[in-house]
């Protein structure tokens, strides 16, 4: 795990090093962890230990509800990974788009999605954001700006592009977001996306989730490059590679990524070097890594404790104040789980209605 | 001997065009590759260079003659020592048997560049199709002027009249714009409207089909031009995982107003991959709408009404029917709605099925039955989802007898749901079995009398016709 964040240039001129890029690649690549990683604010800190946090207690809650046949069918929890999207929503702006694969819970929770009608799709209610339609991996808000939640790999990357290409044609200022993993980073509908983003200058900043493995297969035993930041190098489109454990570079990179593709520069990677705690998805007895390797990550660099350690390092909340947020948060998350297995399964009406307006 | 210029097919499908000018005169020396004359059709102007050396003796068709017929001799090129007068008689035994080898015209498109143009040999019963029955319809009022267009152009205005009236339209596709469109359907879009809203893509349909699926999602109504719908088998997980599919498991938030539109089907010595229709593909899918227009009118309208349409709807057209001329009504918003049929020819012996260009074998066919003395009714299906099941009931009770016709295989096929819906709903009213008259079960074959075998024919629908009625 690289937890230092680095910078990479793909071809062409990108923010600050775009000078060093040019000359050799150990130089461009070197670390910039002091330039990059902006001290947050107490508020900030405070803010995004909470969404974080939300995120973790959701998830450990459908593991719950999955454990007890609440939840059907696949379900990909997403804990370890909560800086990526809470450090990206932190440099958006109202009216961006973000739009995700299947492993979406916390994109959904960090767009300001309400965890009830997402914990109750997840139980196939009819309260659930697609009305018990959608299941985990295909739940919407067109009013948070999220546009799925995408269940085949990669597919998500061609949409996100095509959303972009509707903000650029309207002209109106928002860039999209769209996440994808270090599996699909090897689709093809990806490099075809890439090459129109590239030439039409859409505002899309491409965030690779890199958290090690494609549902069992190791990145190193399914990509000839394994540096994702450059994975844009033949269209031109700059990268860099973030600390994704770590929600200040995140949201500053993210910021420099949006203001470049919001500015009509066109499109831009972020490889967010993360994380999953859990397996690939619920069913997944994860057995192509070492509980030590696990354990390791959680101890030295879980995103939610690195900002509990500053926030009582600096003391800007206390054990106790940090308990009654954690007290709050799995208040709200109960009350989802309660809704969600409470809430009716849909009308059988519902089965034939949404086929075509 | 001298070599005579034949007049070269610019695409598999051509079968006549115009000789624009000549480049060279009488008496010219030319060399191989030098350009003699240019020739156009209503999609391209093509020039045409010279593979054999020697003197222009004879020039047989003169510069702006209209409409010559593929390989008809147009010039006579005379070896060292021949004499102008060997040529001034051409066999006409040589336009029918020599290839058009003295010619290599540029390629029109890369359907054409992975097909070498090659002679039109198109089944004569499907080249001169004759003209839809003037039975009014319900959606042009009565006293309305028609003017007559090919379905090429009537796409074309379909296009350009939404694009006029919704800022929101746009096409995208492979050579639509600069090009002007690999078929010239969209000709002249990119000077009325702008690289903005016509918009020229990378070869990576895949790609653009999940880029218009985006924008669709994000409320702009996207034509999505396939060159050839064989290509869109790249394409077809976007097309239905993300397009037909998205609506229901967003439990109706997110809609996707699209069209996904361009030649479907056999066109002429394109071979297995250029050549499959995939109607009964895309008809097995909740979520889409699938149109296949016969005449002009109905491209247009369709058209229309398929842009308009809040769903994703795949709108099949057909290479050959391009070019073909039929009566359009002379409106200012002409609209044909979406899931009904036509009945194109009234009838009482024995309902034919057919859309797209198996109208083309339904109707020759319905004219030979006619002298058989069988009065057939021919239905113009136009939507194949949602299928218009009603009308094609009604003509069964009154008729008795079904046939159904298309150029796709038969497993799975079209005519197969048709024969299933009639016998669960009208089997008291059939008085025979309903027989389906469709393509081989063999990949296209390019060979000109394969290729001819493997696609149904005329006969093929009266056998058929007569076979139900017993006659």
């Amino acid at each position: 795990m690289v937890v230092a964040a680095k910078k990479t240039v793909a071809g062409k001129t990108a923010p600050k090093t775009a000078a060093k890029a040019a000359t050799t690649r150990a130089s461009a690549r070197r670390s910039e962890k002091a330039a990059s990683v902006l001290d947050f604010t107490k508020e900030q800190d405070l803010e995004a230990y909470k969404m974080m946090l939300e995120i973790r207690r959701f998830e450990e809650k459908a593991g719950q509800l999955y454990g007890m046949g609440l939840i059907g069918g696949f379900c990909h929890l997403y804990i370890g990974q909560e800086a990526v999207v809470v450090g990206m929503q932190l440099a958006l702006k109202q009216g961006d788009q973000v739009i995700t694969g299947y492993r979406d819970h916390g994109h959904m929770l960090a767009t300001g999605m309400d965890p009830k009608g997402v914990m109750a799709e997840l139980t196939g209610r009819r309260g659930g954001y697609s009305k018990g339609k959608g299941g985990s991996m295909h739940m919407f808000s067109i009013e948070k700006g999220f546009f799925g939640g995408h269940g085949i790999v990669g597919a998500q990357v061609s949409l996100g592009t095509g959303l972009a290409f509707a903000n650029h044609y309207r002209d109106n200022g928002n860039v999209t977001l769209a996440y994808f993993g270090d599996g699909a980073a090897n689709q093809g509908q990806v490099y075809e996306s890439f090459n129109m983003a590239e030439l039409w200058k859409l505002p899309v900043v491409y965030i690779i989730e890199n958290n090690k493995y494609a549902m069992g297969t190791a990145v190193n035993r399914a990509s000839a490059q394994t540096d994702f930041s450059r994975r844009g190098a033949s269209f031109n489109i700059p990268g860099e590679q973030v600390d994704g454990m770590d929600v200040r570079a995140v949201k500053a990179a993210g910021e420099r990524a949006v203001a470049f593709a919001r500015s009509g520069k066109g499109p831009y990677i972020l490889e967010m070097l993360t994380y999953r705690y859990r397996g690939h998805s619920m069913s997944d007895p994860a057995k192509y890594r070492s509980k030590e390797e696990v354990q390791k990550m959680r101890t030295e660099h879980d995103p939610i404790e690195q900002v509990r350690a500053r926030l009582l390092e600096k003391k800007w909340a206390s054990e106790d104040d940090l308990k009654a947020v954690d007290a709050g948060i799995r208040d709200t998350m109960n009350a989802a789980a309660d809704f969600a297995t409470n809430d009716p399964e849909p009308d059988a009406s519902e089965l034939y209605t949404d086929v075509l307006r | 001997m001298p070599t005579e210029i034949l007049m070269p097919a610019l695409s598999p499908t051509m079968e006549k065009g115009n000789l624009a000018k000549w480049l060279k005169k009488e008496g010219d020396t030319v060399k191989s590759g030098d350009v003699i004359a240019e020739i156009e059709t209503d999609k391209a102007t093509m020039e045409v260079e010279a593979i054999d050396e020697g003197t222009l003796g004879k020039i047989l068709v003169p510069e702006g003659t209209q409409d010559v017929a593929v390989n008809t001799p147009i010039a006579v090129i005379l070896a060292d020592g021949e004499d102008a007068s060997a040529a001034s008689a051409p066999s006409p035994q040589a336009a029918q048997s020599a290839p058009p080898v003295e010619a290599a015209p540029l390629e029109p498109s890369p359907v054409a560049a992975s097909a070498p143009a090659a002679p039109a040999i198109v089944n004569s019963a499907v080249a001169t199709p004759p003209q839809p029955a003037a039975i009014p319809e319900p959606e042009v009022p009565e006293g309305t002027e028609f003017v007559t267009q090919t379905m090429r152009e009537a796409l074309r205005d379909a296009m350009a009249e939404e694009m006029r009236r919704d800022g929101d339209v746009f096409v995208m596709g492979e050579e639509v714009a600069e090009y002007q469109g690999a078929y010239k359907i969209t000709q002249g879009l990119l000077q009325e409207f702008g690289p903005k809203r016509v918009i020229d893509t990378p070869i990576t349909e895949h790609g653009f089909a999940g880029v218009g699926v985006g924008a669709a999602m994000a409320g702009l109504k996207p034509i999505i031009e396939f060159m050839t719908f064989n290509f869109a088998m790249q394409a077809i997980d976007q097309i239905i995982n993300s397009a037909a599919k998205t609506l229901y498991m967003s439990g109706g938030q997110v809609q996707s107003s699209i069209v996904f539109r361009g030649p479907n089907g056999a066109a002429a010595r394109v071979a297995a991959q250029h050549s499959q229709d995939y109607t009964s593909w895309y008809s097995h899918i909740p979520g889409l709408k699938v149109v296949a227009p016969y005449t002009a009118a109905d491209a247009k309208g369709l058209l229309k009404a398929a842009i308009r349409d809040p769903n994703p709807v795949i709108f099949l057209e057909n290479e050959i029917l391009y070019g073909h001329s039929s009566p359009v009504p002379k409106l200012d918003d002409f609209i044909v709605p979406l899931g009904k049929a036509r009945i194109a020819r009234a009838g009482k012996d024995v309902t034919l099925v057919a859309w797209s260009i198996g109208m083309n074998y339904a109707l020759k066919a319905a004219e030979e039955l006619a002298k058989l003395g069988i009065d057939a009714e021919v239905i113009d299906l136009r939507t194949i989802r949602p299928m218009d099941t009603d009308t094609i009931l009604a003509s069964v009770q009154k008729t008795g007898r079904l046939v159904t016709v298309e150029e796709g295989w038969g497993q799975s096929g079209v005519g197969a749901e048709i024969a299933a819906r009639v016998m669960e709903r009208a089997f008291d009213y059939l008085d025979a079995p309903v027989l389906r008259v469709f393509g081989k079960d063999v990949p296209m074959p390019y060979a000109a009398n394969l290729e001819k075998l493997a696609l149904p024919s005329v006969q093929d629908v009266i056998d058929a016709a007569r076979a139900v009625t017993y006659r």
